[in-house]
């Protein structure tokens, strides 16, 4: 029965079994170190068994990919990993644990979330399951602090991550209309006045994502606010310590309001396109001929989408990437990233051993080898990233400055849900901003206090 | 992976065990009843058989309805962590914020549209399609939609209504139409303030209308051949007809298909969750209810809005079962 199982997905990831086999090797050379496996009840044969639920959000390829990753640890331990995907994460993720029944293993992108979920003591703590020192020397600072709780436990480690702030353009287009890289804010500000003059739209923005519609352009937002103000004020921002209408805030969504034009203008198809469209059909405009636009701001993994609708896009020749220049020059090198991190809901000897797997270079590097995302883990490779594009964005990532995380996913999710709203309705209409900062300092007020 | 491993080892001997136990079980509740009810005098046993015999269904209904609202209640008098009571704070807190207000408005807006219209497409395609020889294709057509989910209905209609700019090729049905055939500008429907409410709505009847259609249908057989003869004899033209007969005859039908649908007009959730997730001011109290519960995990607003929608729906409901009672009457 089991051999079923792995014939069907044998044949459709054979290129993941054979790093998966490299994996399980090396996976095995860890196991037998003395210390790793103690708590996780092995059996003689090294097969624990048993099942452990996962729930993340990673649907389609990112799916396949994740199960390529899962693969070398089912065959390696014999534990079945039930993996179930889910856009609303957060609801899904609260439902379960108040019925008492959460799954074991959670891949989740909302931080702040979880965070709360471990101050109300439902978060296994992984400081005696995973070797803490060894996390501490393969990831960075930021990456190691982030998942860290209140209590200085640590709750959440970090396996792939996003960079944001990268404006991706189409070369042949710049080169064909001798548009430059931007380099500051002001040329980046003189380039979007200067396409508009020459009668297209500059910008591709798109922000309909189902129940999450707007993080796209909140996207624009928290990276102006770092930028802008600097990492003092960003922190303060996502932890409910500085207003929404704040000067400096209401600044950022001015100059966003300011990127995208009066009423949207420098937006192809307006703010109602951008409203109505799917964030993944983002690309389609700008590598349309001629092109309905030529620049868009979006997270790493969007080349994924890229490939997706356009298989014939080659990255580096069809599209590239230049960093957000920052509006304050005072705060260059400054970068928003995302991540999804594995927290542990219940204990079980599967789970133990699903974290120790997911935590090691080994199991990172066969998704960064897949393409779409950027390891946080310093042990794997830029040799193993797939194509000159993913190598030069985990570059980006490992030279930024200040890597501070999505703001919005540190804050607890009735602040980002209102943040994402407020975002669709500023870009349907700006002169709304006043009452729509203010609205947002209401439900601040409240969605900091209690659980 | 290892599903079918999965599937025989878990899954199959579950549903063996549902197929097969639930069955046995209540054969064998009702035997056992039955042979403790013979032992008891005669002049008991009808005040009792009755009770073993919804017995089953009031504890389901007690332990999964009943419970829980008096449970969600209690709750809605509770401070967010549950700790403090706080009397009716939540219900001030709920009702003094103007989104909500929206949600409410669009609940009115889904309560007149949607159930006028259903009943409106469901009585004419009863009557028109009663009076031709395809009928059954028609009403089967019609029907369709009602075996589809309503959130794979809403996946439908995003598709249906969606927007490309001016000049580009609309990928969207009815934005093809508009440009293709009426040459005005696309529209943007599930964010155009003005129609967008509408737009649900009109999909959600789309969804319901087969089930209106399917009942009146029934309900216009039973009305007798020879009483449409005598009124045709008498002179009476087709459009009286409807009016003076057929529709006082359809009537407590109507009323009953209208409160029904009043009532899921209430709970109308799906449909705006996946279409616009209550942006753009379509939200309605029952996705406002979610997102307080699951988005901000707030029990304490979230049970106020159940309780609040709760008592929207109980006078419709004891009309309809009033309603329902007097049409079994006149049986």
């Amino acid at each position: 029965m089991r051999t079923l199982g792995e014939l069907t997905l044998g044949r459709r990831q054979r290129g993941g079994r054979v790093l998966g086999l490299a994996a399980a090797v090396l996976l095995a050379v860890i196991a037998c170190a003395p210390g790793q496996s103690s708590t996780s009840g092995t059996s003689g044969n090294g097969k624990i068994g048993g099942t452990v639920h996962v729930l993340a959000t990673w649907s389609g390829s990112e799916q396949d990919s994740f199960t390529a990753v899962l693969k070398p640890f089912e065959d390696r331990t014999g534990i079945t990993v039930q993996y179930e995907s889910s856009r609303d994460l957060d609801a899904d993720m609260l439902t379960r644990i108040s019925a008492g029944n959460p799954p074991e293993v959670t891949g989740a992108p909302s931080t702040g979330t979880l965070n709360k979920l471990a101050s109300q003591g439902k978060v296994v703590a992984l400081d005696n399951i995973v070797d803490v020192n060894t996390i501490k020397s393969q990831y960075a600072d930021t990456w190691y602090k982030l998942g860290k709780g209140s209590n200085g436990k640590l709750y959440q480690v970090f396996s792939w991550a996003a960079m944001k702030g990268l404006v991706w353009y189409d070369p042949k287009n710049f080169q064909a209309k001798g548009y430059q890289v931007p380099k500051t804010w002001s040329d980046f500000t003189t380039l979007l006045a200067k396409v508009k003059s020459d009668g297209t739209t500059p910008l591709c923005l798109t922000m309909e994502s189902g129940a999450a519609s707007g993080w796209p352009g909140s996207d624009w937002v928290k990276e102006i606010v770092l930028s802008q103000s600097g990492q003092k004020v960003y922190d303060d921002w996502w932890a409910g310590k500085q207003k929404w209408t704040s000067p400096e805030i209401k600044q950022a969504w001015q100059t966003f309001g300011q990127v995208i034009g009066a009423s949207g203008a420098n937006v192809y198809g307006g703010p109602k396109f951008a409203l109505a469209t799917n964030f993944g059909d983002v690309g389609t405009p700008m590598f349309a001929n001629p092109p309905k636009c030529y620049m868009l701001n979006q997270g790493s993994f969007i080349t994924d989408f890229f490939v997706k609708a356009n298989p014939a896009l080659q990255p580096a020749t069809d599209f590239t990437f230049f960093t957000l220049p920052a509006v304050n020059t005072a705060n260059t090198g400054s970068t928003v990233m995302a991540g999804d991190a594995f927290s542990m809901l219940k204990d079980t000897p599967q789970a133990r051993a699903l974290i120790q797997y997911l935590v090691t270079p080994e199991a990172q590097s066969i998704w960064v080898k897949r393409g779409g995302k950027i390891s946080p883990n310093k042990s794997v490779q830029i040799s193993d990233y797939p194509d000159p594009i993913s190598k030069q964005v985990a570059q980006s990532l490992a030279a930024a400055k200040v890597a501070d995380f999505d703001a919005g996913d540190l804050m607890p999710s009735d602040m980002r849900n209102a943040y994402w709203t407020a975002v669709l309705d500023f870009v349907q209409d700006q002169s709304k901003l006043d009452s729509i900062l203010a609205n947002l300092d209401k439900v601040q007020a409240s969605a900091y206090t209690s659980g | 992976m290892d599903n079918l491993a999965q599937f025989l080892t878990v899954q199959l001997p579950t549903l063996i065990a549902v197929v097969i136990g639930v069955p046995a079980v209540l054969a064998g509740y009702i035997v056992l009843g039955e042979l403790l009810i013979r032992r008891l005098p005669d002049s008991a046993r009808p005040s009792v058989r009755p009770w073993l015999w919804v017995g089953p269904a009031l504890f389901f209904v007690a332990v999964f309805l009943v419970y829980p609202a008096f449970g969600t209640a209690y709750r809605s008098l509770f401070n967010r962590p549950g700790d403090a009571f706080v009397a009716l704070a939540n219900y001030v807190t709920v009702l003094t914020d103007q989104t909500v207000w929206i949600a409410i408005r669009n609940n009115v807006l889904w309560l007149i549209f949607y159930t006028i219209l259903a009943l409106l497409f469901g009585l004419l395609l009863a009557v028109l399609s009663d009076r031709v020889r395809y009928e059954t294709p028609v009403k089967s057509l019609i029907f369709m939609p009602m075996a589809i989910s309503f959130t794979a209905l809403a996946v439908i209609w995003r598709f249906m209504y969606s927007y490309q700019p001016p000049g580009a090729p609309q990928t969207g049905t009815l934005n093809a139409i508009v440009t293709g055939i009426f040459h005005a500008d696309p529209v943007t429907w599930l964010q155009d303030e003005r129609i967008n409410n509408f737009a649900l709505i009109g999909a959600a009847v789309w969804g319901i209308s087969g089930f209106a259609m399917v009942i009146l249908s029934a309900s216009l057989k039973g009305i007798p051949g020879e009483l449409l003869e005598a009124a045709r004899v008498d002179g009476a033209g087709e459009v009286t007809i409807f009016r003076r007969i057929l529709l006082p005859l359809l009537m407590p039908t109507i009323t009953v298909v209208g409160t029904t649908l009043v009532i899921f007009a209430l709970k109308a959730f799906d449909i705006v969750y996946v279409m616009t997730n209550g942006n753009y001011h379509t939200d309605v109290l029952a996705n406002r209810m979610y997102k307080e519960l699951y988005n901000a995990g707030n029990f304490a607003n979230s049970s106020a809005l159940a309780v609040i929608l709760l008592i929207a729906v109980i006078p419709v409901l004891i009309f309809n079962l009033r309603q329902f009672r007097a049409v079994e009457a006149r049986r």
